[in-house]
């Protein structure tokens, strides 16, 4: 029998600060500009320049250690790490060597139902990187991206498996997106990561000869590269071969990892302080502050709406998964009155308009406002269900208030009861057979009946008391 | 750093990317060593107690608000590119 293998993964992930200007100098830090355009001598790493560091990048860096449960350090400060590639004209990036900004922390995970504690490492600040673009023969460098602050979090090797990798970069960045520290935008490269992967045998103490993954930009990618990796290393070693301390490309065509080609010296970065800026110190009550400014946290805020609202867990954990779709289902309980309710119409019809039109719930016309009030018009029996759902689907469309959405389209419902006993009694004068099924004892007529009544009111008649009338009038099913 | 730390210079022209003759090594080595000696003289100090620093002046905390300024107009930042192709700086192929 073969011997079982253990799998032990740290993420180094990057993690682009959402500030106005770049970290270093006044350029904007925004995507998709024409190349070489938000640039200046700073970015572009002319010799002889200076960098100013910018004071939002250091709070998001401390915001992000807080909300990650960090140690923050009183004392920084920066440091240069030399390398020659044509992404850094200085031949040195500034980035954070042995006072980081964050350390300790740790971030909670779930997986197939188990929880774990994924530990982290430590956070530091450093600039990004131009980006390189490949042509035939030639590459060309775009500096837009150069000096974007970039945060990075180095985890502990506690991920033991593709899946935990995937639930950790989740949990990452759902806490980031909520404390508005980073919009974590894959497809703008807002979160980049670089895999360590080793394995062992289970009776083995040690860890095993890691490989390093560099560069993933999707999670997806990080899981199938995982996969990948763990079982070529665990065949390798089964079949009697060694792992190599190496950096390995992501193929994602092929879905293989490949070494690449060594480079000497590769990791002699020759770290050393960064003389053009000063020390950052944090004041206590600095920090304070900072910590008091937190949002509730995803997972905090969870386990509040199963207790304060009585939400199913699968629910508040659908809820909360998004800042802004926690925040206006809150608001739209408290409007309303009525949390299950609220958390009925989140559920059910705003997640489906939502992931049909693929849009933002802030893009929506409705407003938290306009939904609580329509949810007590069917509390008030103002109007019925079916109504609410027509209202609900002009509101999506053009907002606006309900009552007169109600009003302008006929929708209130009809309580009274000389009206109702008019369409109830044609209902059965119609439909004698469905008469006699039901006092036979066939359920399913009297919903038949209800149909009709509804139909006749053109959806108006207030349901449960069509109900009544029927029962009134046939009896009980036989 | 013990007296037998002897400076690797080949080792170090190559991280500087610099191409030295074997004379020239030679040359540097034995003048780098000597700067090596007369910084060693700091170990003989006793600095017990005192704080590392990354910096002689006592100033931290130098900050700029998060504010968009200006960049460089386009054409000056392409007009020292050697080459240039769609706004792109370029460069020999770069090769993982
Ligand atoms: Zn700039």
């Amino acid at each position: 029998m073969s011997e079982e293998y253990k799998v032990s993964i740290g993420l180094e992930t990057h993690v682009q600060l959402k500030t106005r200007s770049k970290i270093w100098c006044g350029c904007a830090n925004v995507f998709g500009s024409e190349p070489n355009v938000d640039v200046c001598p700073i970015c572009l790493g002319y010799p002889g320049t200076m960098p100013v560091l910018n004071r939002e990048a250091v709070k998001l860096t401390v915001l992000s250690g807080l909300m990650l449960g960090c140690e923050i350090n009183r004392y920084s400060k920066f440091d240069r790490k030399s390398y020659f590639y044509p992404d850094m004209p200085k031949n040195y990036q500034i980035s954070q060597y042995d006072k980081p900004l964050c350390l300790g922390g740790s971030v909670e995970i779930e997986v197939n139902g188990k929880k774990k504690t994924i530990r982290i490492h430590r956070i530091h600040l450093e600039e990004d990187v131009a980006k390189n673009n490949h042509f035939d023969g030639a590459s060309g460098v775009d500096f837009n991206r150069a000096g974007t602050p970039l945060m990075e979090i180095v985890s502990e090797p506690d991920l033991e498996s593709a899946d935990e990798a995937f639930a950790y970069l989740q949990a990452l960045k759902q806490i980031l997106v909520y404390g508005g520290v980073s919009d974590c935008n894959l497809e703008q490269g807002n979160m980049r990561c670089d895999i360590n992967c080793s394995v062992r045998p289970e009776s083995q103490e040690q860890l095993g000869t890691k490989t390093e993954i560099k560069n993933m930009n999707t999670f997806k990618g990080v899981h199938r590269s995982l996969t990948y990796e763990i079982k070529r290393q665990i065949d390798e070693l089964r079949k009697g071969g060694k792992i190599y301390q190496e950096t390995r490309r992501w193929d994602d065509e092929q879905g293989v990892t490949k070494a690449m080609r060594s480079k000497e010296y590769a990791h002699d970065y020759r770290y050393f302080p960064e003389p053009d800026l000063m020390p950052v110190v944090l004041e206590e009550a600095e920090i304070e502050a900072w910590q008091a400014s937190l949002p509730e946290l995803p997972a905090t805020r969870r386990q509040r709406f199963i207790s304060e609202y009585s939400l199913p867990e699968y629910d508040a954990g659908v809820l909360v998964a998004e800042k802004a779709i926690a925040d206006y289902f809150e608001q739209v309980a408290e409007l309303s009155g009525n949390a299950k309710a609220a958390s009925n119409w989140m559920m059910t019809e705003m997640m489906r308009v939502l992931s049909d039109r693929d849009a933002e719930i802030v893009d929506l016309p409705i407003t938290p406002a306009a939904l609580g009030a329509l949810i007590k018009l069917v509390d008030d029996k103002v109007v019925n269900m079916p109504g609410a759902k027509t209202v609900f689907a002009e509101l999506v469309e053009q907002g606006g208030d309900p009552q007169a959405i109600v009003d302008a389209k006929g929708l209130a419902q009809v309580s009274d009861t000389a009206a109702l006993d008019a369409w109830v009694e044609e209902a059965i004068a119609a439909n004698p057979k469905s008469v006699a099924d039901y006092q036979g004892g066939k359920q399913a007529a009297l919903q038949f009946l209800m149909g009709q009544v509804m139909k006749a009111s053109r959806g108006k008649a207030n349901p449960p008391m069509v109900l009544d009338a029927l029962r009134e009038r046939l009896g009980a099913a036989g | 750093m013990t007296q037998t730390d002897a400076i690797d210079v080949k080792y170090v022209a190559h991280l500087a990317r610099m191409q030295l003759s074997d004379e020239e090594i030679a040359t540097f080595q034995s003048q780098l060593e000597h700067v090596l000696v007369h910084v060693r003289e700091l170990s003989e100090l006793d600095v017990e107690g005192v704080e590392p620093t990354a910096h002689a002046v006592p100033v931290h905390n130098v900050f700029r608000e998060d504010a968009v300024r200006p960049s460089l107009d386009h054409d000056r930042v392409m007009a020292n590119a050697p080459q240039a192709r769609q706004g792109l700086f370029m460069v020999p192929q770069i090769i993982e």
